[in-house]
């Protein structure tokens, strides 16, 4: 097991080093040129500023100079300074992140702990009609478009019958609490302000469902069809000969055994998440990091844009890690294969 | 079937093979057209096809021209679909809309089966380096999410829907490149590529007449599958405003441009229908063949 994990390790480095080097070109090949959406036309005609302002910014070197002094940065914790925001990247992806965290954490909750039940369900009454219903839970899941999903649930919910908390994170009469893990959630649990725990769990409620919903449908698809290839198999029927009851055969000995693909599906989700985070945090005015993707690319703000989408792309890598591990030890076979 | 194959002369059991080769491929397709959803998938897709080819002829209103004193009416007789907050008919919109997106996501998902195909292919035929930087770029390209990676290419080359276009396909071809890979290293081994090499067949003959062919039935399930994504990630980065500019009736563009206004429902909700129908129409398509093509997933998977 030891060297399954560090073989899978080795293989990470090169791939991280090569993300970074991805989103370093694709930066410097803005053709708008970054400096005239800053400074602006009339500060463009005056050569002295764009000199300084290159200079500055470190525009004025080779691009394998900036890409070297890129990577000695990143390996401090530096970012470089978002041309936008005129703060280091890395502080605004703190501020922003555990937005995110916390949108992504309820939408798991739902497509995780909603899969698996619907999948099970789904194939302990195979062709039923609450088979059907599932299926076409699955197939909304991926045939709607996220961004749309989000603004037809706030028509409704929101504005239409007014059930479900607006935009944002908090109601605006409220003061978020003091910041310790940035979960608003959490942070309210620990100061004892249970009125901001509760608001803020209800502004979660519908970008959850929203996030969540196309990975609910992709874990329910893989457990159902994983759980069909257990409940034929022999000792399920050994189980339910020894006069077990239906309950423990289906949790205990098929479940766990139907387990492995959605294990996988389940590592994909959580990188699928960080996607649709993108869209769903546009219309529910959620300050993660997605917003903070599309804001800086509008502003052409390229440490911006570098900055998250490394950092996307790290938890990306990071989950298929897991997922790749979790695998290993879920299944000795793999460990001997690779 | 299989003694009798096994007894015959070489050049008889070739023709047979042919001959249950075109039976399958018949039952295979007389078994997609009985499945439901393929038939209403087939349905769906067929009609956005014949829209946006006539819709020109028998458009009811213009779709770009603005007529400001009727902005914003609910719908009604004169507009099904109400209109926008330019006053331009909503239902005009929605169906030239189906000129933009069934091209892009045809163009897209076919040149992605292209050139991930093609790259794959050579990679898993030829081995070695070549094999080792196809998939190793085929590797970074997958390490970002699509959508993430899409957004920084566009903004450093400038939003629109030719650069979303080709910020796409370079996202999209690595998981043809990959399926199609993984076949040619099962199918290059197989006996009949050995059979054709030592008659003589160049490699290329090899690869084209007697590798390939055996390899297409997964690539046509996710070329379907992939079309209905990649209009879902087309209208999500023109809804972004990173793709369609206006005033084209681009269908996430026109949910953006309708997402302030939460009374007026149908100015976003109607464009969201229709791209919602035409992925779900893919998705029909893509599915159905799958339980066709691939045996083993069939009736396990739904």
């Amino acid at each position: 097991m030891q060297r399954f994990i560090i073989r899978r390790l080795v293989i990470v480095v090169p791939t991280l080093i090569a993300v970074t080097l991805v989103t370093f070109l694709i930066a410097h090949f803005v053709p708008g040129d970054p400096l005239a959406a800053v400074l602006g036309q009339r500060a463009m005609d005056n050569p002295e500023i764009v000199a300084n302002y290159r200079a500055r910014w470190g525009l004025d070197k080779s691009l394998l100079e900036q890409y070297a002094i890129y990577l000695r940065n990143l390996l401090r914790g530096d970012l470089g300074l978002s041309i936008h925001t005129q703060r280091p990247v890395l502080t605004d992806l703190g501020d922003f992140f555990p937005a995110t965290i916390e949108l992504a954490l309820g939408a798991l909750i739902i497509s995780i702990g909603g899969g698996m039940l619907l999948g099970v369900l789904a194939a302990v009454n195979m062709y039923s009609w609450l088979d059907q219903l599932v299926r076409v839970i699955a197939l909304i899941g991926s045939s709607m478009p996220v961004f749309w999903m989000a603004l037809i649930f706030l028509q409704i919910f929101y504005a239409g019958l007014g059930w479900a908390p607006g935009p944002g994170r908090l109601d605006s009469a409220l003061t978020p609490p003091p910041s310790r893990t940035g979960l608003y959630v959490v942070d309210g649990a620990i100061a004892g302000q249970w009125a901001v725990v509760l608001n803020a769990l209800g502004h979660l409620v519908l970008p959850s469902i929203v996030l969540g919903w196309y990975q609910l449908g992709m874990i329910a698809r893989v457990t159902r069809a994983s759980m069909l290839e257990v409940l034929y198999a022999d000792y399920i029927r050994t189980a339910r000969a020894k006069g077990l009851a239906e309950k423990w055969v289906i949790l205990r000995h098929a479940l766990k055994n139907a387990m492995l693909p959605t294990v996988t599906v389940i590592g994909l989700a959580v990188a699928g998440l960080m996607a649709g985070a993108v869209q769903t945090e546009t219309i529910f005015a959620w300050p993660g990091i997605g917003r903070y993707a599309i804001t800086s690319s509008e502003t052409l703000d390229f440490p911006g844009i570098m900055g998250v989408t490394l950092v996307i792309s790290g938890l990306f890598i990071g989950s298929s890690l897991i997922v790749d591990l979790l695998y290993g030890m879920l299944d000795p076979r793999i460990r001997v294969a690779r | 079937m299989g003694i009798a194959s096994g007894v015959q002369t070489p050049a008889v059991g070739a023709a047979s093979t042919a001959t249950v080769r075109k039976r399958r491929r018949w039952q295979a397709a007389r078994a997609f057209v009985r499945t439901p959803t393929a038939v209403v998938g087939m349905a769906m897709v067929i009609a956005w096809i014949v829209i946006a080819l006539t819709i020109t002829f028998w458009a009811p209103y213009d779709p770009i021209k603005q007529d400001i004193v009727n902005r914003l009416h609910p719908p009604s007789v004169q507009h099904l679909f109400g209109t926008d907050y330019l006053g331009r008919d909503v239902l005009t919109r929605v169906l030239y809309g189906s000129r933009i997106s069934l091209p892009v996501a045809i163009l897209v998902s076919l040149a992605s089966l292209a050139a991930g195909s093609f790259l794959g292919a050579t990679a898993g035929f030829m081995g070695g380096l070549t094999d080792e930087i196809t998939m190793r770029l085929a590797d970074i390209t997958l390490a970002f999410p699509s959508i993430v990676l899409a957004m920084a290419i566009i903004a450093a080359t400038g939003p629109g829907l030719t650069n979303a276009m080709i910020a796409m396909l370079i996202v999209g071809w690595p998981q043809y490149a990959r399926l199609m890979r993984a076949q040619v290293l099962a199918v290059k081994e197989q006996e009949h590529v050995m059979a054709a090499r030592s008659i003589g067949a160049s490699e290329g003959r090899v690869l084209l007449q007697h590798v390939v062919p055996l390899c297409i039935g997964p690539l046509i399930v996710a070329v379907t599958l992939d079309m209905g994504n990649v209009l879902l990630l087309a209208s999500a980065l023109s809804f972004i405003g990173l793709g369609a500019v206006p005033p084209q009736p681009e269908w996430g563009l026109a949910v953006a441009e309708g997402r302030t206004k939460f009374a007026q429902w149908w100015v976003s909700g109607f464009p969201g229908l229709a791209i919602m129908s035409m992925v779900l129409g893919f998705n029909f398509i893509g599915d159905s063949l799958r339980d066709v093509l691939d045996p083993r997933a069939r009736t396990q998977d739904f």
